[in-house]
Formats: structure tokens, sequence, C-alpha cells
């Protein structure tokens, strides 16, 4: 059997892509393509949703439907669009300025509301189209473009907030774990309810050239020494655990999704009296 | 044959007037003095078929509302200044994307938190130019509650036609009074659907626009596949920099609007044709302008007014044409600043007698703080 | 002098919680019944500062125009600081009906005071206080029928809170 390409899904004369070498966004597309053509997914049935940043012009190089909206607010939209039409499949893609700094608010009540959207975060610890300034996910102490002396915040774990803000599937991958990656997308995208896969992305041209790791296998190799499965993670002392991060599935429940609950409150408004 | 007449709030007829128009999606966030269209969709979506969502906030509720309609809903939404203000970027995205929608601003007292429960008539600017880059809406103001009703259905039929936001702008005053009011028979007052397009789904583009400057508009999940964009776009909606589209862009936006003026430019007058003296009122104003104006008569002024159920796009034309053959122009209005008043003087050039009445307390205009104006 | 007028302008005047705003509704749902233009509206007008609470009625035959009430035929006072308000326009020939349990006694031609609340609450529900005292205003002013108040009332409430609010209705009515 071949493997899927996912290109069906590709706009014709788009490549190659506008993202810097070694970036970690059109793995991602990639994957998540590919997960698309592997669930049969239709263009009439599909709709992207993006935001705005670097990983908000993905949807320039699809042919399914899409919205490219405003900055941060993408989930909101996208949960428009899946309560008003729960057949259709909805994915979001955004960047964690997207995500979580400007549109942290929306990410968490996206999680909290369990709507069967699947949103896809870059996470590449700077605001990369605008010239790598810091954002909520930057470690802190970390260099960017606004934080000469390093970074005097701390930073966002996005799984940790959508697991607790109530996501039925959270997961997380990098481009070191391309595979795993994609099986991960399509376990998100099967998953009913708000589902989360976050992957760690290089930004050489930005946070990695500013903080030492300038070649994109710097910031590969960080990935690949520090992510472990989550299994092996779970099992370090909590010592151990500062030095790395897991990667794999870390969410994965089946509480009811916003419309079969809202479905459920319809039942009971239109029941006859009495 | 009209339903049974009934006691009924300036908000809930707001509501019933979506109903009737055909919405089927209300996502909002709760503020004075807006909620009771909230409290009111909450239950009837559920009923009909639709579907209420609370927000975090109204940034999102009028996101999610442009996903809703571009999912092939007619959707809107309810709010007051604060949230009006925070929904602005996304106001833009509809703009942009020409996608339909309703968003009802219940105008309180500012500026900020103001006098949240006091009426005033000072988002006429918000209404216009609250967004970034350029752009035009439609913004309509109801006087009575039958007006909420009608002029909601009226919105939704702008909305749809033109692919445009929006936006019904009560007073307070208006959102929360009762009158007697009989919901129309189904049929009784015309309801507009958007264009869908025609052609095949290959060959579909969004944003091309027919001779009467709309482009058919198809929903997710049809037959038709499409690209929606905040970016400076073409016609198949891709991102698009060259200036020369932006150039068609950014102008196609606008004649859109300017192409149908006439139709969309609504106004009432109420004894104009002698009218020495012309109020220009809008909203609960409108009232008052009225009483002060027979009032007038009775001592014998020649005092007619002419009410702006439609704020933008602005009624040059009525207004010149009546300011022509008055003496005297009076516009009485519930903000500080004169808003209304300046585009009246926009209008009639600067040697023209305009008299302004301004309330900006929270207190309503009285017939008699107009009068004062007349006499 | 019970005539029935073509318009009135009614004021229900108090504080939050005597259900004066619903009372307005119920007055003006009772004149929508007999088939007049109504307008309600609470809270402002020709007084709304402090913390009262006030809705405000117009009835009439004919179109109304300006929504808000300029000259009142009859005025509810539920409060001393209502009455305290509105009390000079007696002498201007306004009927005003006062709460005398709340309110410090007035004399005067157009000045009729009964202790509504506390009626009310040796009738059993204080809260009924609104309707009580419509039914008094009702029987001395036939803004509209007695009989169409306690349609809406009928319509409005079921059980123990109709059977509370018709027996406020008519106990008010026999104040007079």
């Amino acid at each position: 059997m071949s493997h899927a390409t996912g290109i069906r899904y590709l706009k014709d004369g788009v490549l190659p892509h506008m993202w810097c070498s070694g970036c970690g966004i059109g793995v991602m597309l990639g994957a998540m393509l590919r997960a698309f053509e592997e669930l049969d997914y239709k263009n009439t049935d599909t709709v992207v949703v993006t935001g705005i940043g670097c990983t908000g012009k993905a949807d320039d190089y699809l042919v399914t439907n899409a919205l490219h909206t405003t900055h941060g607010r993408a989930l909101a939209y996208a949960t428009g669009i899946k309560a008003f039409n729960p057949s259709l499949h909805v994915v979001v893609l955004m960047g964690d300025g997207d995500s979580v700094t400007i549109g942290g608010n929306h990410f968490i009540h996206a999680a909290r509301r369990n709507i069967d959207l699947t949103a896809i975060v870059i996470h590449n610890f700077n605001f990369g189209m605008t010239g790598g300034q810091v954002a909520g996910t930057t470690p802190g102490g970390r260099f960017t473009s606004t934080t000469a002396w390093g970074n005097p915040e701390r930073d966002f774990d996005i799984c940790a907030l959508a697991e607790v803000a109530g996501a039925n599937y959270v997961a997380r991958e990098t481009p070191y774990h391309g595979w795993e990656l994609k099986e991960r997308i399509k376990e998100a995208l099967d998953k009913k309810g708000f589902s989360l896969v976050e992957v760690f992305s290089p930004c050489p041209t930005h946070f990695g050239k500013n903080n030492e790791m300038k070649q994109t296998r710097e910031m590969l190799d960080w990935f690949r020494e520090r992510g472990l499965p989550v299994e092996r993670y779970r099992k370090l002392s909590a010592g151990e655990k500062k030095n790395h991060f897991p990667v794999g599935k870390l969410v994965d429940r089946d509480e009811p999704d916003f419309n079969a609950r809202y479905e459920e409150i319809r039942a009971r408004a239109t029941a006859p009296e009495g | 044959m009209a339903k049974e007449a009934r006691l009924v709030q300036g908000n809930q007829a707001m509501a019933e007037g979506a109903i009737y128009a055909g919405a089927r999606f209300y996502a909002g966030y709760p503020i004075t003095p807006s909620s009771e269209i909230a409290e009111e969709c909450s239950k009837v979506m559920l009923k009909v078929g639709g579907v209420y969502m609370q927000m975090e906030d109204e940034i999102a509720s009028i996101a999610a509302v442009i996903g809703a309609s571009l999912t092939g809903a007619k959707a809107f939404t309810a709010t007051s200044g604060p949230g009006f203000s925070l929904m602005q970027e996304n106001l833009g995205l509809a703009v942009m994307g020409e996608v339909p929608c309703v968003v009802i601003d219940v105008q309180r007292c500012g500026p900020s938190t103001g006098l949240a429960t006091k009426p005033a008539q000072s988002d006429i600017m918000q209404l216009r130019w609250g967004r970034h880059g350029d752009q035009i809406v439609i913004a309509l103001c109801p006087a009575t509650v039958n007006e909420c009703f009608a002029l909601t259905v009226t919105a939704f039929n702008f909305a749809e036609k033109f692919r445009v936001p929006v936006i019904l702008a009560p007073d307070e005053i208006v959102g929360h009074m009762r009158e007697n009011f009989s919901v129309p028979e189904p049929g009784e007052i015309a309801v507009i659907d958007r264009k869908k397009p025609s052609v095949s789904a290959d060959r579909y583009l969004p944003f091309a626009a027919d001779a009467d400057g709309v482009a058919p508009l198809a929903a997710y999940g049809s037959d038709y596949v499409f690209h929606v964009s905040s970016s400076m776009h073409g016609r198949d909606g891709y991102s698009n920099n060259d200036p020369a589209n932006a150039a068609w862009r950014v102008a196609q936006l606008h004649r859109k609007i300017e192409m149908h003026q006439d139709e969309i430019v609504l106004t009432k007058s109420f004894a104009v044709e002698d009218a020495d003296v012309l109020l220009i009122a809008y909203g609960a104003t409108t009232r008052a302008g009225r009483a002060a104006a027979m009032e007038a008569r009775k001592q014998g002024i020649k005092a007619g007014v002419l009410q702006l159920v439609t704020l933008w796009p602005f009624a040059d034309k009525e207004v010149a044409a009546l300011a022509k053959k008055a003496k005297t122009v009076v516009v009485p209005e519930m903000n500080y600043s004169g808003q209304v008043a300046g585009e009246v003087r926009r209008v009639l050039g600067s040697g023209a007698e305009i008299r302004r009445v301004n309330s900006y307390n929270g207190e309503i205009i009285s017939p008699q703080d107009i009068l004062k104006a007349i006499v | 002098m019970n005539e029935k007028k073509e318009r009135y302008e009614v004021i229900l005047a108090g504080s939050g919680g005597q259900g004066l705003v619903l009372a307005g509704i119920m007055l003006g749902e009772a004149a929508v019944r007999e088939g007049r233009n109504v307008v309600q509206t609470q809270s402002y007008g020709i007084a709304s500062r402090g913390g009262l609470s006030l809705a405000e009625v117009i009835i009439d035959r004919e179109e109304i125009i300006y929504q808000q009430v300029q000259q009142p035929d009859v005025i509810l006072a539920l409060t001393e600081e209502a009455l305290e308000k509105y009390a000079a326009l007696a002498d201007e020939g306004v009927r005003i009906f006062y709460d005398t349990t709340l309110a410090k006694p007035r004399t005067g031609a157009n000045l009729t005071g009964h202790p509504f609340t506390k009626i009310a609450s040796d009738l059993g529900n204080v809260a009924a206080v609104n309707i009580l005292a419509l039914g008094t205003m009702l029987a001395a002013i036939p803004v509209v029928k007695t009989e169409s108040l306690a349609g809406v009332i009928r319509k409005r409430f079921k059980g123990t809170a109709l059977e509370m609010n018709l027996k406020a209705l008519s106990t008010g009515e026999e104040l007079v």
C-alpha cells in the first residue's frame, strides 16, 4: 500500500512554500494533509481556520474550505462554524502567539466548551513573523528581540493548559518526530470534542539565532534530547523532568462535546409539556 | 392578518424580528442594556432549530457569528458600547470578507463604563468609523417598538443582499420601552436571502461581483469550496498583494453600497412640506422632536421632523432637499459633540443655520428642550 | 367623575423590590387588552435620580408620540422618597395614592393614603402590594377596567400566586 502524500489538498503551483528553511510549519502541514488523506477528508466537508502569524499563512497552500481570520481569534470563528454545522471537519491552525498569547481566552474556553475542533498549535517560542519578539510561550531567561537581557516572565505549558481547561485530547510532537506527528493529528481529528496537537518547532531565523541554536539541526537536537515519550517522561524524578518535556498522547478522554450537550438541552426544551 | 397585540419591549421585538427574518445563530456576551435580546434568543433558538452561544467575550461573539454566517446561517449578536468597541476588529473582517451579519448596539451613556443603564446616542461615529482601514457598513436606528421589529428584518435583508455587516443602533430608551405590538404574519414583511452561486463548483469565485456589485456566497459544507480572508485577497479569496487588486477591492467594498444608496437610505418625515423649522432626529429623540414640532405649530411656527432611519450611509440627499426649504435646522441628539449635527453641517455647508440640542448626562431630551431651540 | 378619558399618563414610584415595574407592565398589558395604544418605560422621565424605582405608563386611543409622561393624571407613591418627589403635583390636580406604611401622612385635596404594605402583609404576601395599590388606584381612576387587569393576572400567575394577586386586587378596590 502506498503512503498518503496529502498532495490532493495542496493548491497547484504554490510550492516552494514561504516558510524559512528549517521551520517546522511545513512538516506540520505535510503531516496534517497526510492525516486528511488517510481519513479521506473531502475539500467540501473540511474547513481550515487560520489565525495571524507564520502559521496563519497556511491557508494559502490549501484547496479545502478556509477562513483566514484575525490575530488570536481563529478558535472563536471556528466555534461558530462547528456549532452551526456539526458535520464539518473544522481544523484550526495557530502559532503560540495566536493560540495562547493574544488568544488565550478563546483557547481555554474552546477547551472548556469541549467543542469538536482540532487545534494544531505551532510552538516556536517567539513571534516569528514580526521579528522574533517575546511571547507568552517564551521560556524564562531566553533571549528575543524584546528581551535582550533575558525573558523575565515564565512560559505557558500549552498542553497542561488544554488539559485542565477540559480538552478531550492533548498531544505534543516535534518535527523531529514526523511520523508520530501525523499519527497524533489523525487521532486528534478523529476525536470528538476539543483536541489539541502542540507542535514544537524550530525558529532558526529568530529564536534559534538569539539563543545559540543558529543551525536548524541544533534546535532539532534540542527537541530530540529533551523530548521523551510520555511514558518515559512520567517515570523521571521531579529534578530530571526540568530538563525534559513529554511527547506523545498526553490526554485522551471522552467527555461529551458541545454539540452533543446542546442537542440534549434542545430535546429538553422541545419536549412536549406534561 | 397580524397576530394578537401584546405589550412588547424593544429588545424583545428585535429578537423576534431576527427570528422572523430567519436568524438561526446568535452568539453574544451579556451587557446592559441589551441583555434581554440574548435571554430571548437563548430560549427561542432551541425551539426553532437554531443555535445560541454565550461566548467568552464580544470579540469571540462576533467571530462566531461570522463563522456561522459563512456556514450558511443568518447570524447576529447584540451588545452595547463597550462590547461594540471590542467587536470592531472582527467586524472589519466581516466587511473585508463580505460576510452578512447583524450587530445590535443598544446605545448607553459613555465614555467607558459610563452610565450603564442610561441612554445615549453617542456611538454614531463608532458605527461608521469604528474599524480601522477604509470601509463602509450600513447602520439603522429605530424609534419605536414596531420599528425595532421591522428594522431588524430590514437589517438582515440588507446584510444578506449586500454581503455587509448591518448595525442596528437603538438607544437604551427604545431598547427598554414597551409598546403594543403585533408580530406580522409570515410573508407580510419581505425576507431576503443571500444570493447563492449557480456556476459549477470549479468555477466559483467568492469575490467576483455580479452587475449588482455583490458576489454570490456559498456556505461551508455545500458543494462549493471557498476561501475567505482577512488579508487583501483576489476574486478567488486567496491572499493577493498586488496594488491593482487592493485598489479594486477597497473600491468594490464601497461601490456595492454606493450603487444602492437610494434603496438603503431610509427616512421618515412628519409635516415637513411647509416647514420653516426642520428638525433632524433619530431614535427616541425623533419622538421628542415630533412632540416639539406639534407644539411649535400650535404656537404658529411651522416645524417638521425628518427622521433618519438609516444613519449610515448618511441621508445627504434627503437632508439637503428638505433643509433648502427650511429657514432653520435643529438637530437634537443625546451626545455632546453633535455627531449627526456635524454630518448635517457637512451636507449643508458652513453658511447654514444649524441649532444643536444635546444631552449627555443620561437624561432624555424632552419636547420642551427642543422647543426652546425652535422658538 | 369616573368617566373614562381618551388618554392617561400614570407614574408608579417607589423603591426597587416593590414590583412597580411589573405593575407598570401589567397595567400596560391590561390597556392593550382593551385595544388601546400603550407606552411603558421605567426609571426615566420627568424624574429619575436617587434610589427611586419608577415606571411610567401612557395609555391613549391615538398614537403616543413622546414616550415619557409629561402631565400625569395619577401617581402611585409607595415610599416617602417617592411621595416627597411628587406631593406638590397634588396641588396641580394630579391624583396621588400613597402608602402610609412607608410614607408620612399628608393632607390635601388630591392625596389619598392607605397602608398598602401593611394590608398586603396582613393578606399574607407583602409582594402583592403592587397589585393591591393598583386596585385602589383603578377603583378611583378608570385608567383600565379592573377586569382587564384581572385578566392579565390570570394569564401571568398560577396557583396560590394567582389567588393572592386576585385577592390583593379586590382588597385594593374595596379601600376606595
